[in-house]
């Protein structure tokens, strides 16, 4: 498959999601500079996670206006697969390709640690592979990871199997004292209507490979492949 | 000419910050206050026609400078 992950400045996580993509899973994958206006051929993007321009402003409000990223709605609005982490979960949010928007920690801290996530449907691009009742230990390191959205968004949400990840504790219960930054409902990562844009604010690709703690978060990324792979070869048949 | 804005949390939107000032102006032995707001303050120095500018400004604001899912915002032109 032929991946692309956008670059902002400032975006940090970049290297590791290019990383994950082709060494450890064996895909192709590019680098695409903010300035440009044309993803080329690409089979999905991620919007990585880092602090893109600063975070001035607001988190992600600088970088949704760049060209790539008019180049990512066309894309999104084709059916392309994009996946936003962190701060690219930041950027969907303000681009209105996802609902909502990440605020403040409650805590008013950079909250930088192992959480547990839930799987809440496995009909997305980004789920089919996690195995029913998994939880995911995967990272978390963000200052503005806290998902707001006004009641009726967050119930059309949940009614429409949307809410793709929650924060849980080790039991899988999503209680109060296992949510990092106060999100609405424990919400960790949503997608939109059509499904083909997701953002969370956990870090699979920090948690790719067993050296590095967890290999749970390659799950998300298998699950792109899998979903990839089918339409391909549904096109192909 | 300027343009003053002021872009605050929306009153439904969790805001850490001024719950904390808040605390903080209570530990310190001010009475009375209510609630703490924190929102951000912007001065856009502009040229062109009143209208045209407050026309300007307020797409700026509603598009880019606020977002309309969590703040509100309202400017005066002087």
């Amino acid at each position: 498959m032929n991946f692309v992950v956008l670059q902002f400045p400032a975006s940090n996580c970049d290297q590791d999601a290019v990383h994950v993509l082709r060494n450890v899973l064996g895909h192709s994958v590019r680098l695409l500079w903010h300035k440009e206006t044309s993803l080329g051929s690409a089979d999905a993007v991620i919007v990585p996670g880092g602090f893109s321009y600063g975070d001035y402003l607001r988190t992600g409000a600088i970088a949704r206006f760049s060209p790539v990223m008019q180049a990512v709605q066309t894309f999104a609005a084709n059916g392309g697969p994009v996946l936003g982490i962190c701060n690219g979960f930041q950027i969907l949010c303000e681009a209105g390709l996802l609902p909502g928007a990440l605020i403040r920690n409650r805590s008013l801290q950079f909250r930088c640690e192992h959480v547990f996530i839930k799987t809440a449907t496995t009909d997305s691009p980004f789920s089919n592979r996690v195995p029913a009742g998994k939880l995911l230990r995967v990272p978390i390191a963000h200052g503005e990871g806290c998902y707001f959205a006004d009641p009726e968004t967050i119930a059309k949400l949940k009614a429409d199997g949307r809410v793709l990840w929650y924060y849980v504790n080790a039991e899988g219960e999503p209680t109060d004292a296992a949510n990092p930054n106060g999100s609405l409902e424990n919400i960790a990562g949503i997608c939109n209507e059509r499904r083909n844009v997701a953002g969370l604010m956990p870090h699979p690709e920090r948690a790719s490979e067993s050296l590095l703690g967890s290999a749970d978060g390659r799950l998300i990324f298998e699950s792109l492949i899998h979903s990839l792979e089918s339409k391909q070869l549904a096109k192909a048949a | 000419m300027k343009a003053k804005i002021i872009i605050t949390p929306k009153k439904a939107v969790l805001d850490p910050q001024g719950k904390t000032v808040l605390n903080a102006l209570e530990h310190m032995g001010y009475r009375g206050i209510g609630a703490v707001h924190v929102g951000k303050y912007l001065e856009i120095e502009v040229t062109g026609e009143a209208e045209a500018v407050r026309k300007q400004i307020d797409e700026a604001c509603h598009k880019f400078l606020s977002n309309p899912v969590i703040e509100d915002y309202r400017f005066e032109l002087e």
